[in-house]
Formats: C-alpha cells, structure tokens, sequence
C-alpha cells in the first residue's frame, strides 16, 4: 500500500455521563469509539458498516474534527492532527471534507446554493481569489451536475439527490483529499443513490479523491468501497478488501449480519441460511468484558469473557494466502461457507 | 371593560417583547435576502426555466416567500393598516385632532357628543376625542419600546446561553426562573411606586426588566434546536469561526420565534402600561394616556359611559391589532404550514 494518507490508531471518544446541575459529576461514560486504527490510502474508498450506535458516525466526526477524541492518533501524511488547535488545525481542514447523511438539514435553508458552495471559499480566503469565486461555484455545481445557473436559488427548491449534490459540491469546493462520508445516501430514493453513488466514484476519479465512506446499506458500501470494515459497539471487527469481507468473512458477526441481506432470486430466499441473533445490542456504557459480541455470539466460550480478541489475522488463517486471511478480531474465526453472495456487484 | 384588558397580560405571554410590528416583515425579508440575489441575477432567471422540476420565476427565500404569504392574509392586511394609522397618528396627532388635549373647561364636564367635539368631554371637561388621539402616542411608544428593550436583552442573554451553554446557561436559567416567580402587576405596583415622574420611561424600563426572561427562553431554545442542525456541523467541519456561526447560520434561523412572541407580546405590554396607569402606578397626569382616562372615567361608568368607552375602545382596537398581527407573522414564518 502506498503511503497513507490518513491512519488512525487506537481512536477512542467516551462520552461522560453527568450528573448534578452546578456542580458536575461523572457518573460514566458512553465508549461510543473504543480502539479503533486503520490506514486510508490515496484514492482509496474504506466503507465502514455497522448497525446504528455502533459509533461510526462518532468516527466520522472526529475525523473532520468536529469532536476530540478522548485518546488515539489521527494523522494526516504522518502529521498528528488530534491535538492541533487554531490555524493549523484549519489549514487541515482544508483537506479533510465531510459529507452529511441528511441533505435536508446540511444545507441552511436562508442561504442561497451559491453561497453555500461558496462559504468554503470565504472562510479559506487564501483557497480563491475574491473575483475568482462565483466562478469557481458554478463550475463545482457543474461537476457534480446541477445547472450552474441555480446559484441564486435556495436548498428548499431542490429535490434531496439534488440538494445532497449541493453538499457534496460544498464538500468538494477546497480540493480536499479526503472526503468522510456519513450515510450519504441513506436518506435518499433508491433511484436517486444510485446517481449519487455514481457521481461520487466519477469525482474520486476525476480528483483522486480517498473515501471513508460510512453506511448501514451493505450492497452499497460493497459497490463503493475497495476495503471494508465491520463495527461493532464501537470497535472494529472485521477489515479487508471488499471480496474478503463479503465473500469469505470469518467474524461471526459479520456473518450475521451478511446473512441478514435478502438475495436478489427468489427462488434461492426460500432456503438461505440465516442466522438470527439473539438478545440486544449492549449498552456502550457498560460492554461485555472481553469480547464484546459474545453475549450475542453462538461460539462464545469462556475465553470470549476473559480475553479480548485482536484485530489480526486469525491464528487459524496465519501463513495463507486465501481471501480469507485478513484481520478479524475472533477468537475462533472461521469461514462460514453458506454465506450467500450478498448484494453482488450492482 | 377594563378588566379583560387587565387580566391579558398575566394570562397570555406577558412578559414579551417585541419588534416593532410594522418593521417586522420589512426587516425580515431583507436580511434573508441578504445581497446574493442581485449581482448577475437577470440572465440567471431567464434560462431557469428550462429545467423541469424546480420551479421557474424569480427565486425566493424564506423571509420573502414569508412576506407574500402575509400580503396574502386579510388578517395581516388589516391589522398592518389599523397599526400603520396608529403610528401615524402617534407621530403627529395634530393631523386629525387639532386641540389642546390638556386644555379643559371645567363648564362641559361630563357632556355628551356635540358638533366638533364627536366623543363629548370627561370628568374635568376635556375633549374626549383629543385625548383619544393623543393618547395612542403613548401606547404605541410604551409597546414598540418595551417590545424592542425586551427583544434585544432577552435574546442576546439568551442566545449567548444557548450557543455556549454550560455554567453561563445554567446561572441564566436559574435567573430566569427568579423572573418568572414574580407577579407582574404586584412588581408594579412596589416598583414603579418608589419611582415619581410623568415620563414613560419607568414604565418601559419595568418591562423590560421583567419582560426579557420570556424572550430569553424562546431565544435560548431555538438557538439549541438550530445548532444542532447539520450546516452547523458542517460550518464548523469547514473551520468556521464562532462568530460566522452565530451570525450566518444560527441567527437567521432562530430569530422566527422571537420575532413572533415579540409581535404579539407587543400588545400586552400596551395592555400593560393601561393596566399600571390604571393603577396609578404606571403614566401620572399631566401625561395623556388611555390607561389614565379610563380610571379617571370608571367612578362615571353609569352617567356617562362615553368617557370610558372612547379611549377603552381604543385600546382594545390596538391591542387585538398587534396580537392578530403577530398570528399573522408566526403563521407565515411557520414551515409546516407551507
């Protein structure tokens, strides 16, 4: 792999659980993201799945910034950004973009389609020259297909694929090199994702641009993404290329959830093999010791308890050379043959 | 008479504030407009068209999506007509009423209608009509001042305590409750008795100091509903500062609802200041204010109700004016019923 541009170690973000008015006191934490590392390369997709609370968004959010992280590294070309503050931290910012899920509210609804593609360029001013800008903004809006006269209109005259287009604009508009996308399709027609996922692959393309790419929709991270991690309760439990994960998983987890997605024949729905879990999600305020999807899991053993699994490759896989060696945080990682090929290539 | 216009203020949002009614609609739509739609806008409308779904025509924002709705609405149409004559006549009463309102003959008092003096004369033989008239000055000043006093402190305390929450918040919540726990009118009458002096200033400067909680509240809350929006995030996420937040994206979205209450409340403070000079704690004579005229007429009531009905008239008119005004307002600023 070529030098990467984003890797993150051992991110964690707790959330403290308060109590009293005035005077404060820490009662808890939500473990949202506990120990979470892996590397982005150039032009790279890394789709990240995982079921709600799970803490991919809270990934997302520290990796824009938007929230420190408790402990952990980002960095970006080597540099730590974690703790970078002020101008360096908005001279970074330039380069690492976000895209929201609902493009209903990430748009504001009193500024017009120009000036909201056009706010990256005021608050970076060093990134445009002041006469430079409206053209610039039309030419983003043409990039990502909308008429570049729409400038003067506002998000409440748009469709959502258009207004999520707007956005993407919005986060294209600085030449980032990394773009977090937080569900950027789930709040969209299946019609419509489909334009938007396409239009997002033609700009990585056109921009060389690296995708975190973060949704619950597993076919859809499968068509986009070229690695793919599985989260769970805030860890991750499963990384590898996209045919790894989804034709040779070993977490049982993973398996699970694969088994959950309907196949597309008819005839083949009748005898799937599904694997139906049992129980809740845990609270992430208190996770299980140990593994934290033994309480869940159909191979737990008293080992899953004591002993928390690594993300590495499993013991059993180590020295092949098969799809199915790749970090897997079980245990007793093994392959499931029945898996069904889940959603398939689109 | 005088007493629903009494009991208005403690049962609706008494302590409100306002913007000046006329104002609102004017100073809303050009902020939302802000300066975008002009530059270059003439060719851009005429090719928009072509394309199938959005829709074609001039574009529009909120604010002025708002202020077409409003000219639409009869409601808002007549209450903006009956307000904008108040203003007017406030400003230069002399336009319909020529007299003197403090020159008084004692040798009429109390005498009903007659050529050139349409209302009759009061208690001390004052021309009715002239009172009336000169009377909306004071009101129209009470209420638009009270409502401005009021919207600034209650929204900039409040605003401030929404955005950074916290220790500030929590002080200013609690403040806000020690606000709330007093009476309006009981706070009037121990205030506003320790103060002498004929000016209306007292009065406004009561109000606002019991009035700006209420707004507080409704700044505060909008302020954290909006902040969590998603251009928020992604304001930030682009490295925004604290104050481009503020104003470009939190600001223009949360000022609605107190726009609204404040409109609205802009009426009960004119109820108010009635209430108080009723009272006898609010205007003292020589100042001409419907509150005074009303409880100096009130002891006459069976003889000869002309003297209260005038001026009682007057302030019911102008207080359901503001009221309907603000419906009008919140109904048009209210997305839901797009």
């Amino acid at each position: 792999m070529a030098e990467a541009v984003l890797e993150v170690t051992d991110l964690v973000k707790h959330y403290p659980l308060t109590r009293g008015v005035l005077i404060r006191k820490q009662i808890g934490a939500v473990r949202a993201v506990d120990g979470v590392s892996f590397a982005l390369a150039p032009g790279e997709t890394l789709g990240i799945v995982g079921e709600s609370g799970c803490g991919k968004s809270t990934v997302a959010r520290t990796l824009v910034g938007l929230e420190r992280p408790t402990s952990g590294r980002i960095r970006y070309k080597g540099e730590d950004i974690t703790r970078l503050s002020g101008r360096a931290l908005k001279a970074v910012r330039r380069n690492i973009q976000m895209v929201f899920q609902d493009p209903y509210t990430s748009l504001n609804p009193r500024m017009t389609v120009g000036d909201i593609v056009g706010e990256p360029f005021e608050i970076h001013p060093e990134a445009a020259p002041k006469g430079d800008r409206r053209r610039k903004v039309q030419e983003l809006l043409d990039v990502v297909g909308l008429d570049p006269e729409y400038v003067n209109r506002y998000p409440h005259q748009f469709s959502g694929g258009q207004r999520q287009r707007i956005g993407i604009a919005r986060g294209l508009a600085l030449r980032p090199e990394v773009i977090v996308a937080d569900e950027p399709v789930s709040a969209l027609d299946v019609s419509v994702q489909a334009q938007v996922i396409n239009l997002m692959e033609r700009l990585q393309n056109e921009f060389g641009l690296a995708y975190v790419f973060i949704a619950h929709d597993l076919s859809v991270v499968r068509h986009i993404s070229d690695r793919v991690g599985v989260m769970y309760l805030g860890r991750l439990v499963e990384l590898g290329s996209d045919s790894e994960i989804y034709d040779r998983p070993t977490h049982p987890y993973t398996q699970a959830l694969l088994s959950a997605v309907p196949p597309p024949d008819p005839a083949a729905r009748a005898h799937r093999d599904r694997i139906i879990l049992a129980g809740e999600v845990p609270s992430p305020a208190r996770p299980p010791s140990g593994c934290r999807f033994r309480t869940r899991c159909w191979k737990a053993q008293e080992r899953c308890a004591v002993e928390e699994p690594e993300l590495t490759v499993p013991v059993a896989f180590r020295g092949q050379k098969g799809p199915a060696a790749h970090p897997s945080a079980c245990h007793f990682a093994a392959e499931r043959r029945s898996v069904p090929a889940a959603g398939g290539e689109t | 008479m005088p007493e629903p216009q009494c009991a208005r203020p403690r049962s609706v949002a008494v302590e409100a504030v306002a913007v000046a009614a006329a104002a609102t609609p004017d100073g809303g739509a050009a902020p939302g407009h802000g300066a975008a739609p002009e530059p270059g806008a003439a060719p851009q409308r005429r090719s928009a068209g072509s394309d199938g779904g959005a829709p074609t025509g001039k574009p529009r924002g909120l604010w002025s999506d708002a202020w077409h709705d409003l000219l639409r609405n009869p409601v808002f149409v007549v209450s903006a007509l009956v307000i904008v004559f108040l203003v007017v006549i406030s400003v230069w009463p002399s336009l319909i009423a020529s007299r003197n309102p403090l020159s008084c003959d004692l040798a009429l008092a109390q005498e009903g209608s007659r050529p050139g003096h349409p209302f009759g004369f009061n208690g001390q033989g004052c021309d009715v009509y002239t009172r009336t008239v000169h009377g909306a000055r004071t009101s129209v000043v009470v209420g638009v001042l009270a409502s401005l006093g009021v919207a600034l402190t209650g929204s900039v305390l409040g605003a401030l305590a929404g955005f950074h929450g916290g220790a500030w918040d929590a002080v200013l919540s609690r403040i806000t409750d020690v606000f709330f726990a007093i009476p309006v009118v009981l706070g009037g009458l121990v205030l506003l008795s320790l103060v002498a002096g004929t000016t209306v200033w007292p009065v406004i400067g009561f109000m606002v100091l019991l009035g700006w909680p209420q707004i507080s509240r409704i700044a505060r809350g909008s302020v954290i509903t909006v902040k969590q929006n998603d251009y928020v995030q992604a304001a930030r996420a682009l490295g925004a500062s604290p104050a481009r937040i503020m104003l470009r994206h939190i600001l223009p979205n949360a000022v609605a609802p107190v726009i609204v209450v404040a409109t609205i409340a802009l009426g009960t403070f004119i109820a108010l200041e009635a209430t108080l000079s009723y009272l006898g704690v609010g205007l003292r004579p020589p100042a001409v204010s419907w509150g005074i005229d009303i409880s100096d007429a009130s002891p006459y009531i069976r003889n000869s109700p002309h003297m209260l009905l005038w001026p009682a008239g007057a302030l019911a008119v102008t207080v359901l004016a503001f009221i309907m005004l603000g419906d009008a307002v919140r109904d048009a600023l209210d997305p839901k019923l797009r």
